[in-house]
């Protein structure tokens, strides 16, 4: 086991200090430990949900000893992959106020870890193009401000003193009739949110092991006791699994089925330009979003590829189908190149929403089931888990988020496309 | 990823809507048994490797087929008719 240092705070006193000795004095963020024979809560995933789960388990709650096992490296999955767009305007059960407690502690990251998670809070419109739009947006501005939510309904023209940069002309192909406005909703820097995760956890005793691939799990009766890796089996008290798109393959190693797929969401980067967008923006005549990112390159995303898919990339129909959009919107962007597109394997429920809490199997909990929507949930994601870790159970914000709402009926349905995953 | 239609050739992804997964077995319309549903309509293996799955010729002949893929290659082993018709 390699010890380190006590982590030296990061303070304006402390980036002084350093600088005068050439900043070589730093000590590494996290420790590389070779794992202990036996932990008492083991979290299958080093993406920004497992880790903010140990670091709530530490903090919140008295567990003993808890490790994080990590395939890759931390933040490599889909956390190090998204379009970091963080908002809370969800409208159905659970989703409303654990979203707005995820933008809550978002609010609080920075100073909470003591690492800059970058939280910008430059607002989100979401257009519409009809007056059916409208109403389905001020119905959904409603909801949330009825929950304590920031939530404005703006028309065309204060849409376009906002965003000159949309195309206002009669021409266009779908004319803007206003936005759903909310304030709070921004972007923060991906991986940040998984270092300053992993630097905070390890700091509370919590040992991140990289290179640990978990390939099944030990039973004693029914109950799960341990799990198989690279690195030899490691004995747990229980265990929680934070996968994203290996979901499936996790439940299939503990002997059940999930109502997820896994599917593939590609994003897309342009060269860097000077600042022309200030906020984040969804385009309601198709699934687009968009923002600028601090480099200058203009980060978007729109829909699946939509065919079930474990391969990290995707294919053409979708990057065309997503320029156009961007076309529609802001036909000057059409002069720009592209830099980089890439994809991230999504674990796709059959209503949308995720699945937090127990299994069928004793000992094993699942944090699953984001879609493409996890990013800005991490913070109350590891929240909630680490009380299911603890206490068992599910958390009174995540109530809703079980894997039993399917058979029982009690799907969250929030874009109303029934069991289709590839379309949500 | 192009899909080789048994009645148009190989044609372009964009022409194909996904209708995703083709091994649950639908229950009889008589089966009153909700467990039995809920497996149909909700669960699925979603499996990294060979997965069976209908896609419909949609910008095309309009035909449903049962192409056999690879979830993690995307190569396509095997296009047909749904249910071996
Ligand atoms: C292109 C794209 C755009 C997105 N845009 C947004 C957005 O704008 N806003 C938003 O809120 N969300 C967005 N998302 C979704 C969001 O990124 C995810 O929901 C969220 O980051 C998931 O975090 P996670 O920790 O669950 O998963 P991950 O970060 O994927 O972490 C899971 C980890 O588990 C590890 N793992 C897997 N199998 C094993 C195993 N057997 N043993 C050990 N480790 C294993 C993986 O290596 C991985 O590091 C987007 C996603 C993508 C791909
Ligand atoms: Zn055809």
């Amino acid at each position: 086991m390699t010890t380190l240092d006590p982590i030296m705070r990061y303070s304006a006193f402390n980036l002084f200090k350093q600088g005068l000795r050439g900043h070589r004095g730093w000590p590494l963020a996290w420790r590389a430990p070779t794992p202990a024979k036996h932990y008492d809560v083991i979290i299958i995933g080093g993406g920004g949900h497992g880790l903010a789960t140990a670091y709530y388990l530490a903090k919140n709650h008295r567990v003993g000893r808890i490790a994080v096992l990590e395939k890759g490296w931390i933040g490599g999955g889909n956390t190090g992959r998204n379009t970091t767009i963080v908002r809370s305007n969800y409208m159905i059960g659970s989703n409303v106020d654990f979203y707005e407690w995820s933008m809550k502690l978002w609010e609080g990251l920075s100073q909470d870890l003591n690492f800059n998670v970058m939280l910008s809070q430059r607002g989100q419109f979401n257009l519409v193009h009809s007056d059916a739009q409208v109403d389905a947006a001020r119905r959904r501005g409603n909801v949330m401000r009825a929950h304590g939510i920031d939530a404005e309904l703006l028309d065309a023209q204060a849409v376009q003193e906002a965003l000159p940069q949309l195309d206002y002309r009669d021409s266009a192909r779908f004319p803007i009739y206003g936005a759903l406005y909310q304030g709070r909703a921004g972007t923060a820097r991906h991986d940040a949110v998984a270092w300053g995760y992993a630097r905070a956890a390890d700091r509370l005793g919590v040992d991140i092991i990289q290179n640990c691939e978990v390939s099944g799990f030990e039973f004693s009766g029914e109950r799960v006791v341990g799990v198989k890796t690279n690195l030899g089996t490691i004995g747990a008290g229980r265990v929680g699994v934070a996968v994203a798109g290996n979901s499936g393959r996790l439940a299939q190693m503990a002997g059940f089925e999930l109502p997820i797929e896994s599917h593939i969401l590609q994003a897309f980067v342009s060269e860097s330009i000077k600042p022309c967008l200030d906020h984040v923006v969804g385009f309601g005549a198709a699934h687009f979003y968009i923002s600028q990112s601090d480099k200058g390159g203009l980060v978007f995303g729109g829909d699946l590829d939509g065919y079930n898919s474990y391969a990290q990339r995707g294919n053409m129909p979708i990057l065309r189908d997503v320029i156009s959009s961007a076309v529609a919107l802001m036909p000057q962007v059409s002069r720009l190149r592209l830099l980089r597109h890439w994809g991230g394997v999504m674990d796709m429920t059959m209503d949308g929403s995720p699945i937090i809490g127990p299994t069928p199997v004793d000992g094993l909990f699942l944090n699953g089931g984001w879609c493409y929507g996890g990013f800005k949930a991490t913070p109350a994601s590891g929240w909630c888990f680490a009380h299911s870790l603890a206490n068992g159970g599910h958390h009174p914000l995540a109530t809703d988020f079980t894997l039993e709402r399917f058979e029982k009926g009690l799907t969250l349905d929030e874009k109303g496309m029934g069991p289709r995953p590839w379309a949500h | 990823m192009r899909i080789t239609c048994p009645y148009c050739g190989q044609r372009d992804l964009a022409e194909f809507a996904y209708g995703g997964d083709a091994t649950q077995p639908r229950p009889d319309e008589a089966d009153l048994d909700a467990e039995r549903w809920a497996q149909y309509v909700f669960s699925r293996k979603n499996p990294r490797g060979w997965h069976q799955e209908y896609w419909q010729h949609l910008h095309g002949c309009r035909a449903w087929l049962q192409v056999t893929r690879n979830t993690a290659t995307h190569e396509i082993a095997e296009v047909g008719l749904p249910h071996g018709q």
